[in-house]
């Protein structure tokens, strides 16, 4: 069996529609699942980034990285294992406001998870928590007994630790053209 | 006055979308009108002039015409569709491009913006549908965008890895007027078509080559798409290293080349393959080692060394592990690397091929070319189209048995001439695909051969020979069956033939209502007469020749069995 590893594929693109579809249409061909996926602008003009991660071997997260590579409207695609990134997570619990007054423990169990409170009104209130997964994990468990009326994480963002080329590619373009 | 194509006021996206073809030099579509695109099949009918539009029976044949125009000439490939059906009618061509690296240029018509994503009458989300088998697709909108995304289709069609591109334009941008200026794409930041070429890597690989004992050289169809010929065959001269084709690399050399010694892969030489696993240095030159090709990887060259020379860098580790990958177009390699090598001579090493030569002609050869037995063999049906075209047609063929037969035994004495579905085994590529390499190449002879049952996918071309008069010479090679499946149903499945005879109709019937010249050969006393008939002919022919019934393709490599493991019989 293949060594299963987590990955962060993190790539610079053109913002083109369809791109997304491109990208995640090379994880199905090849059967891999897309454990989370976020994707928003990066320090270069006019450049997006996306952050996948994915659970696959080492032999093919390189081949499926090519391929996103291979993609005319993708500038660079890199992978990091969980070592070489600094990545977060963060999540929304939105809570009945009753138990927010009537329960002691829940106050203690927000500022015991360095999660803030986002908003409060007569019926809920909802709290934040940026963290690791196991953190905001964690805290889901703690805040289920009360009644957790929703629950959403985003996908894992995330900045590595090495530099990636990405503007020297972009420059050498310019300066050649 | 003098007429400024490259500017135009006020003119529509549908005649804007004319002028984009014409300054990149296309002056031949294959297509099918239909709703969606009619602005632009309005303008064809203007500028039928200086554009033909060639109406194809069925949207896959235009893909496939457009497919074998650009690998006879070298040229893009256009194919043009209207919405809906027309587009998904194109995708199984489109596949077939992408798979074999064909530069090919696809529009489809799309429903009016602002009925995009209403279920419109003929809406279908071809974006969507052709994503994962585009090197690039884009949706035009606004008639403003057209200049700009045609030029960069076109360049990226036909740059780096070559591969087909989609055009989806909806109808309203069709109608759209706007200042049409024109000028060609000359690079696009995120895309790197060429490699650049390590030169360290040159010295390493050169090296390797020069102390090798048993070098051996497998080139693909990269060499014919980087126009690398004679650059092969100089470095092949200069270092003497027997060299074998992959099935999309024939023609890239003359097959009667001295150290030309075969063809690799499933139904291959008994040699090449055998000695993939001997030789001490494997060169793989613009190839992907498709599993056809490699059987087990496992057990593939692994007493080897292997330099890989590739453009495209996703293909470099992705089935077998390059030692010294060399990156860039292998036109540009094999002139580096020519420089760095030492002239030699490997003749010991090559006489190892023609004894395993010998071998395969007392147990296959022989019998498939000159057989004893009274059924005609599809072998020596090659052979005796060989006689009358003397290596110098284009061969066209379709898939399965028929295929395999031609690609062992026709023989070539120009690059560019042998045209079939390799990656992606269409069946029903063959008859449009030959309109289109007449086309793209109109001065040569080109043979269309074909089986019975890939003939009857797309047999509706034939209106598309008879409207045109293209001159294509069809051969069908009837043996009633699905020759090929019926093969391993043979040796796989214990002669369980599910669905794989064929009731067929009188094909000389057929092409008589075509008004195409016809003949059949039933005996091998008649085959001659007919070939020469029919390759002295200046117009369209069609020759059914009944072969055996149940004969099957020798060498082979069982699906999944090391390529050592090939069986003659």
């Amino acid at each position: 069996m293949d060594n299963k590893t987590t990955y962060t594929i993190s790539l610079y693109s053109e913002n083109n529609v369809g791109l997304l579809n491109r990208v995640s249409a090379i994880l199905l061909k090849r059967h891999i699942n897309i454990e989370s996926f976020s994707t928003s602008p990066s320090e270069i003009p006019d450049v997006f980034r996306f952050i996948i991660v994915v659970n696959i071997s080492e032999e093919k997260i390189k081949k499926v990285v090519q391929q996103i590579e291979k993609q005319i409207d993708v500038i660079k695609a890199f992978y990091h294992t969980d070592k070489e990134t600094i990545f977060q997570e963060t999540a929304l619990y939105k809570v009945k406001s009753s138990s927010l007054f009537e329960e002691r423990h829940i106050q203690n169990i927000i500022k015991k998870s360095q999660a803030n409170i986002v908003t409060v009104s007569p019926e809920f209130f909802v709290i934040e928590k940026t963290g690791f997964r196991e953190e905001t994990e964690k805290l889901r468990n703690k805040l289920e007994p009360y009644g957790l009326m929703q629950f959403v994480r985003s996908g894992r963002i995330s900045v590595t630790k090495a530099k990636m080329d990405v503007s020297e590619i972009l420059n050498s373009f310019k300066n050649k053209n | 006055m003098k007429e400024n194509i490259k500017f135009k006021k006020n003119i529509s996206g549908a005649e804007a979308l004319i002028h984009c073809l014409l300054e990149e030099g296309v002056d031949l579509i294959y297509g099918y009108p239909g709703g969606a695109i009619m602005p632009v099949y309005d303008e064809l009918y203007k500028f039928s002039d200086k554009l033909i539009h060639i109406l194809t029976r069925h949207e896959q044949g235009a893909t496939h015409a457009a497919q074998g125009y650009a690998r006879t000439s070298g040229k893009v490939g256009v194919a043009i569709a209207t919405s809906g059906p027309g587009a998904t009618n194109l995708v199984t061509g489109i596949a077939d491009a992408q798979i074999d690296s064909t530069p090919m240029v696809c529009i489809t018509g799309q429903v009016a913006s602002h009925l995009l994503g209403s279920d419109a009458f003929q809406e279908t989300d071809i974006i969507g549908i052709s994503t994962p088998v585009t090197k690039w697709n884009y949706q035009i909108t606004k008639a403003s965008e057209i200049p700009e995304i045609f030029a960069k289709a076109f360049y990226i069609s036909k740059s780096g890895r070559p591969g087909p591109v989609l055009i989806d334009i909806t109808k309203d941008a069709q109608f759209e007027k706007f200042d049409f200026s024109y000028s060609k794409c000359k690079g696009i930041r995120s895309y790197f078509p060429e490699p650049l070429i390590e030169i360290d890597q040159i010295g390493l690989a050169a090296e390797v080559i020069n102390n090798a004992k048993k070098p051996f050289i497998v080139y693909g169809q990269g060499v014919i798409l980087g126009e690398a010929e004679n650059d092969l065959i100089k470095f092949i001269e200069k270092t003497g290293i027997p060299s074998a084709w992959t099935i999309l690399g024939l023609s890239a050399m003359p097959t009667d080349h001295i150290l030309n010694v075969g063809m690799v892969g499933m139904h291959g030489n008994y040699g090449p393959n055998m000695l993939t696993n001997e030789c001490d240095v494997l060169i793989a030159i613009g190839m992907r080692f498709d599993d056809r090709v490699t059987g087990d990887l496992s057990t593939y060259a692994k007493q080897a060394k292997i330099i890989h020379l590739e453009i495209d860098p996703a293909e470099i580790n992705k089935n077998v592990k390059a030692d010294y990958p060399i990156l860039g177009n292998c036109r540009d390699s094999l002139k580096l690397l020519y420089d760095k090598v030492k002239n030699n001579s490997h003749n010991k090493w090559l006489e190892k091929f023609s004894e395993l030569m010998k071998i395969e002609y007392e147990a296959v050869i022989k019998n498939d070319t000159i057989p004893e037995k009274e059924g005609l063999t599809m072998g020596e049906v090659i052979i005796s189209i060989n006689k009358y075209t003397k290596g110098d047609a284009v061969i066209v063929t379709d898939v399965g048995q028929h295929q395999m037969v031609a690609c062992r035994y026709a023989e070539f004495i120009r690059s560019k001439s042998n045209i079939t579905s390799g990656g992606l085994g269409t069946m029903g590529f063959a008859l449009p695909a030959a309109i289109g390499a007449k086309m793209g190449a109109p001065d040569r002879e080109v043979i269309a051969i074909i089986g019975d049952g890939g003939y009857q996918m797309t047999i509706q071309e034939l209106g598309t020979i008879f409207q045109t008069r293209t001159a294509v010479k069809i051969v069908v090679l009837n043996n009633d069956y699905l020759g090929m499946v019926r093969q391993w149903q043979q040796l796989f499945f214990d002669k369980r033939y599910a669905s794989t005879e064929m009731t067929n109709p009188d094909f000389v019937t057929i092409a008589k209502g075509y008004n195409i010249n016809s003949n059949r050969v039933n005996q091998r006393k008649d085959l001659d007469k007919a070939v020469k008939l029919m390759v002295d002919s200046d117009e369209p022919q069609f020759l059914e020749v009944c072969v055996e019934k149940e004969d099957n393709v020798f060498p082979m490599i069982p699906s999944g069995a090391s390529v050592s493991d090939i069986r003659l019989k």
